[in-house]
């Protein structure tokens, strides 16, 4: 019991150590450029559709659309990973067409249709590509699934819509979901426990059904 | 991330006046550069102008047979356009081999035009940096500078422009068009419009404060085959270390611009003129005067092979 106690005081030291440390490391950031200060924060009304449902919010203009689903809305499936774009984890739908939520602000989208991970499909109901991973094992801890769906839904579409890619030889030609061709798009998706194959497998199953 | 107001612009005329009226305010597009360098406060707008109703967002054609594509027109439409497909395939190839299907449905043909470096100092706010901060050194020079410009750089910055886009833009000779906050335009030729760092690398180009892109047009086309091969750390969705973008022409003759290598596109017209002596001979011009620290001079022997290679595909 002293044995863990002690670790949980060590690791809470630790962290207000990093904390402190984080706050003296992120001081100089004020030097960025001699420009007027910052005005002070207000908050700003937007609406939009949230799968279906129409939301009507005030935010401080600040917050990503990923912070205004996640943090205001509660709607917790799309998962924030990097913050920077880097990763995929945010990935939703805007009208039709996938998008980082992390690198987008929530005023900017008055009027948008938003479709996210919960909008797709429910545990009763499950979205034919839900159901594809589960029965491909398309994941496993989880964590960057929700952004994994919604970017291979989005991606079907695209190749169906014929936007090309990197790896089409011929720009002109109508793109098919091959192997390769999945691979590349979905690119944008890093998975740390590298499910990749298995999710090219559930969406070779689900392009399958479509075609 | 510093706090700033925000309004959404009915025209081009309030959005230019918006932001030349005040200090600190910016454009935004996609959101995919500027809200990124936001949150590690390396860019600190007082008031964000959102561009994204102003109506730019088609591709025309222009009176002589090129093609007008609008400001606000994404990566995504830009590179499945038909007529780009089919006319301009080195744009098309140079827009999907960048960022992701994610970033490129949000990135604006200006936005991409204008993201800035990626120079890991310049990305680090407790690191010295003359484009971040002017005056306050290079930490790059004598750093780790594998990513970095190996030509057209200074004695205060070797960063790079990044992009992909503009390369294969570069090749087609493409230009900008502007309007500022009084209704002046301007159509600002491609090569002119990223800046070489020179004693000013905090400005990457040409505008002005409040002047907002409004189009970017191409020219007619040129025929030839279309290419752009891209060397990047991994196969996808990471920036390039090398690009070449070339147009190259039955009879061998062609353009070639090289990314990832300088403050801009890289083309040297007088070494367009040796690709029918092949590779080496046409990037020993192209890169005369290099200035490569010890970390990417491979990137010059890498430009050579690359466009090899491409010149070996346009005899396949
Ligand atoms: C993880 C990641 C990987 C990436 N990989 C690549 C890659 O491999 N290749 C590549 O080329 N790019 C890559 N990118 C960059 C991406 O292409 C750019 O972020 C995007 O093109 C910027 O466009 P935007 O519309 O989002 O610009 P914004 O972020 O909205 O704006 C960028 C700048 O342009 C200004 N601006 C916007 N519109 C106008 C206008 N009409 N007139 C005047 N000024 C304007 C803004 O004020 C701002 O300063 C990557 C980005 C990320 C996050
Ligand atoms: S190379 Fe340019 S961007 Fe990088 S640290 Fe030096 S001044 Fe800054
Ligand atoms: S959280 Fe948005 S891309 Fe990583
Ligand atoms: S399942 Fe764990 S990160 Fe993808």
């Amino acid at each position: 019991m002293t044995a863990v106690s002690e670790v949980e005081l060590s690791r809470r030291g630790l962290l207000a150590g990093s904390a402190a440390t984080a706050i003296v490391v992120a001081a100089p950031a004020s030097d960025a450029a001699p420009l007027p200060q910052a005005p002070a924060p207000t908050s700003l009304p937007v609406s939009f559709e949230v799968n279906g449902k129409r939301r009507e919010l005030s935010l401080d203009p600040r917050t990503t659309l990923l912070d205004a689903l996640r943090e205001h809305l509660q709607l917790t499936g799309t998962k924030k990973g990097c913050d920077h774009g880097q990763c995929g984890a945010c990935t939703v739908m805007v009208d039709g067409v996938r998008i980082n939520s992390c690198l987008t602000l929530a005023v900017m989208h008055q009027g948008d249709k938003i479709t996210t991970i919960e909008g797709l499909g429910t545990p009763d109901k499950l979205h034919p590509m839900q159901a594809a991973f589960i029965k491909h094992d398309g994941y496993q801890c989880g964590y960057c699934t929700p952004g994994q769906i919604c970017s291979a839904v989005a991606v079907l579409d695209e190749i169906k819509r014929g936007v090309p890619s990197h790896v089409q030889d011929d720009l002109t030609a109508k793109p098919r979901a091959t192997n390769v061709e999945m691979r590349e798009r979905m690119s944008g998706n890093i998975c740390r426990c590298g499910a990749y194959s298995n999710i090219a497998d559930a969406m070779a199953d689900v392009a399958g059904e479509n075609a | 991330m510093k706090a700033f107001t925000y309004e959404r612009a009915k025209d081009a005329g309030a959005a230019a006046r918006a932001v030349a009226g005040r200090p600190g305010a910016k454009f935004i597009a996609g959101g995919t550069n500027l809200l990124d360098l936001m949150k590690i406060e390396v860019e600190t707008p007082t008031h964000l102008v959102d561009v994204q109703d102003l109506g730019f967002d088609t591709i025309v054609k222009t009176a002589d047979g090129g093609l007008r594509i609008g400001a606000l027109v994404t990566n995504t439409n830009l590179a499945a356009d038909a007529r780009v497909r089919r006319d301009y395939g080195v744009l098309t190839r140079a827009i999907v081999a960048g960022a992701s299907g994610q970033l490129r449905n949000k990135a604006s043909t200006a936005g991409n035009l204008l993201q800035r470096t990626r120079c890991p100092y310049f990305y680090d706010t407790n690191m010295a940096c003359n484009k971040r901060r002017p005056g306050s050194g290079c930490a790059a020079i004598g750093g780790y500078s594998r990513q970095l410009g190996v030509i057209g750089v200074s004695t205060s910055c070797i960063a790079t422009f990044p992009g992909d886009m503009a390369v294969a833009m570069r090749v087609l000779d493409a230009v900008v068009e502007t309007v500022d906050a009084t209704g002046a335009r301007r159509a600002i030729p491609i090569a002119d419009f990223h800046r070489l760092w020179g004693d000013r690398p905090d400005l990457d180009t040409v505008l002005k404060p409040g002047e907002l892109i409004t189009a970017v047009t191409l020219p007619r086309p040129i025929g030839g085959k279309h290419f752009y091969e891209k060397v990047r750390d991994r196969a996808s969705y990471a920036y390039a270390l090398v690009s070449v973008a070339a147009v190259i022409q039955p009879d061998g003759t062609g353009r070639v611009a090289f990314g990832g290598v300088a403050p801009r596109p890289w083309r040297v017209e007088a070494a367009d003129a040796l690709l029918p002596q092949g590779a080496a001979a046409v990037t020993a011009r192209a890169f005369r005067g290099a200035t490569p620290t010890e970390d990417n001079g491979f990137k010059l022997p890498l430009a050579t092979r690359a466009l090899a290679s491409v010149i070996a595909q346009a005899k396949a």
